[in-house]
């Protein structure tokens, strides 16, 4: 059920699906220019699979959304009655506002860091920010816990040092829910600002200050605006998959805090409405749809997702 | 924009730069008059980017100072400098128009509105680009780019314009062409100059003053015929243009000069302080090397066969194979080469006491 909502916690599957849908695209226009039946053949098992897990699904879910439990489009008029779903359609939006702030501010200042180090030491950043991309979201949400809980090393230690009397509410809430998902995004929001930063030609910054900018205005006025497509890129990225949270949310928030995908997991699994879930459901593959063909106008999607420029 | 200010004296003193164990410049220390135009002259890995990016301020000097007009500006951070530069490649800023990158130095040091537009305008003009200034550098061609580097180098009039092999990037007959603009817009403005490349031929043609430099040395500095016709060292002769290196050994000191000998031939050299018994390399230019007709003779000649031969539009370059001197390389005017020259053919070749230099033997490579 879970892959209905567009999760990236079901591990790397989401990323390199997306990946091979976008360097698909090109090719697949080129064999029909050309004619070539032969390039079909090729593509074929790719296109199978395609539909099988993972379009037809998706229009399951969008046909029980209007068909349940009677025909029409009753469960959709619930988004503008029903408080429980507005709430977890705000909590979302919000979260995922405020994650994307976060993850795109630390993302930023590490790419910057990345993008201006040495080769070998931007071998090692690289190996730093991927890695946690390895390591399963469930033991970084547990770690979290353990880190931020009453009795956790950062209550210990604060209360140790004498900082605070009483231990900080730092989980089974929103606060701990963003810190999860920063820490999953941040590694997201690094690569596509990097990616547009190693294109900037570090001897722009040099002729900046050569011409009379100090560090600061050269920053401002030649590398943030050389790195913006880049940041839209990355913020868009974030801001999608931090929609989907699922894992994450459900730990870090004790089940205090409604995101939407654990909202459709109780509609669907505890009070066995699907035509509500699934309703919810379409509408996050709807808005994220709608994001990405907005964005698509103001950027383009291949160079964000590094298919050849 | 007319002279007004004056240019401004630069003077390295002692100036290093290290890597670690890598020593980029060793101990460079010369002086840039008002108004002058200087060339760093080197091969790749000379060090001349090093001191060019030292007298800008990307580089920190290991050791040694960096002076205008006397004031140490050695540790002074490169916005406070004051100093115009051209980047290797340009260094344009793509997301701008070429107004806007002309205005951005005028810009960053809070011009107001009307007065950088008026600047922008004029310097727009003095490089006639005033029909792109709307245009993305992406939009213009090399040598257009080039000159909207230079317009944004000097529409702040810097205290000296540095320029960063501004030619390199174009095709040879654009460089031509962008060699006698550069060299009009010098004249024009007054302004203290200093490029870096490894193109001799820019750089002679440039320049009042060129600077040699190899492995990080400063080999030798002055006027370019200077350099051409009195090369101190080996490298210098072999770097500004082709030369003859012609090995030989101090028979007989003269007042002003010597009798040299080359296995079997004499030769008789002009020169300072020889000492009988020592060995000395001379450097000869081709073009210095004539072909003597029948009667005609010399201080110094030579009988040789010619072992080569290739035909140049404006002349004949002849590898003429001698007894003692081994190949020399001769360079015949096509108005004076009676017969096109041929493989095979004796030729006698002569030259004057005072046609070759003796240079110091510093080939290391």
């Amino acid at each position: 059920m879970r892959e209905r909502v567009r999760s990236p916690e079901g591990g790397g599957g989401e990323a390199t699906e997306h990946r091979r849908r976008e360097s698909a695209a090109p090719s697949s226009k080129a064999a029909r220019a050309s004619g070539n039946a032969g390039w079909w053949m090729l593509i074929l098992p790719a296109f199978l699979l395609m539909t099988g897990f993972y379009i037809a699904p998706i229009l399951q879910v969008l046909a029980i959304s209007v068909t349940e439990p009677t025909v029409g489009l009753d469960n959709y008029e619930r988004l503008l009655t029903n408080a429980g779903v507005q709430r977890a359609i705000v909590t979302t939006l919000r979260i995922g506002i405020i994650t994307t702030a976060i993850a795109l501010f630390l993302g930023y200042a590490l790419s910057y860091v990345i993008a201006l180090a040495s080769p070998r030491a931007q071998r090692w950043w690289l190996l730093g920010v991927l890695v946690p991309l390895w390591i399963s979201v469930l033991v970084r949400a547990f770690a979290w816990v353990t880190l931020l809980r009453r009795q956790g090393l950062v209550n210990e230690g604060l209360r140790s040092l004498g900082a605070i009397d009483a231990p900080l509410e730092l989980v089974w809430n929103e606060f701990g829910i963003v810190v999860g998902m920063v820490h999953y995004m941040v590694p997201y929001a690094v690569l596509p600002m990097l990616a547009s930063m190693r294109e900037i030609d570090p001897r722009l910054l040099a002729a900046a200050r050569g011409l009379g900018a100090s560090r600061f205005t050269a920053f401002s006025r030649i590398f943030l605006p050389l790195s913006t497509p880049g940041l839209i890129a990355a913020g868009v990225l974030v801001f999608i998959f931090s929609l989907g949270f699922y894992i994450t949310p459900a730990i870090l928030g004790g089940g205090k805090t409604l995101m939407a995908a654990e909202w459709i997991k109780i509609q669907i699994l505890d009070i066995v409405r699907w035509g509500m879930g699934t309703m919810l459901a379409t509408v996050l593959v709807v808005a994220i749809l709608v994001t990405l063909a907005i964005f698509s106008r103001v950027v383009n999607l291949k160079r964000v997702f590094g298919a050849g420029a | 924009m007319n002279g007004a200010v004056p240019g401004h004296a630069l003077t390295l003193e002692r100036l290093t730069k290290r890597y670690g164990g890598f020593t980029a410049v060793v101990d460079a220390s010369l002086t840039v008059e008002q108004g002058q135009f200087l060339t760093l002259l080197g091969p790749s890995g000379s060090g001349k980017t090093t001191i060019l990016m030292m007298i800008a301020g990307f580089v920190a000097p290991s050791e040694g100072r960096i002076l205008l007009d006397g004031r140490d500006i050695t540790v002074l951070p490169p916005e406070k400098r004051e100093f115009g530069m051209v980047f290797q490649g340009y260094a344009l800023f793509p997301h701008m128009t070429v107004a806007e990158n002309i205005a951005f130095p005028l810009r960053v040091r809070g011009l107001a509105r009307a007065d950088r537009d008026a600047r922008v305008r004029a310097t727009l003009d003095l490089v006639q680009l005033t029909q792109f200034a709307e245009r993305r550098p992406t939009q213009l061609s090399g040598g257009q780019q080039q000159r909207v580097a230079l317009a944004r180098a000097l529409v702040f009039d810097p205290a000296l314009l540095l320029l960063d092999e501004p030619l390199s990037a174009l095709d040879k007959k654009l460089r031509a062409e962008l060699q006698e603009e550069l060299k009009t817009l010098h004249r024009r403005i007054g302004r203290t100059f200093v490029n870096v490349t490894h193109d001799q031929e820019e750089a002679m043609s440039l320049s009042d003053r060129v600077a040699i430099l190899n492995h990080g040395k400063l080999v030798q500095m002055g006027g370019p015929v200077e350099l051409y016709e009195r090369p101190r060292t080996r490298f210098v002769a072999d770097f500004l243009g082709k030369s003859n290196m012609i090995s030989a050994r101090v028979a007989e000191a003269r007042q002003g000069g010597a009798v040299l000998t080359a296995g079997g031939t004499r030769l008789v050299q002009a020169m300072d302080g020889a000492r009988a018994g020592e060995a000395v390399l001379l450097s000869l230019r081709p073009e210095r090397i004539t072909v003597l007709t029948a009667g005609e003779t010399a201080e110094n000649v030579v009988d040789g066969r010619i072992a080569s031969a290739a035909f140049l539009g404006a002349g004949h370059s002849v590898t003429v194979e001698t007894a003692d001197l081994g190949r020399l390389r001769v360079t015949i005017p096509t108005w004076q080469a009676s017969v096109a020259p041929e493989e095979g053919v004796p030729l006698r070749l002569g030259w004057s006491a005072d046609a070759a230099a003796p240079v110091a033997d510093d080939e290391d490579a």
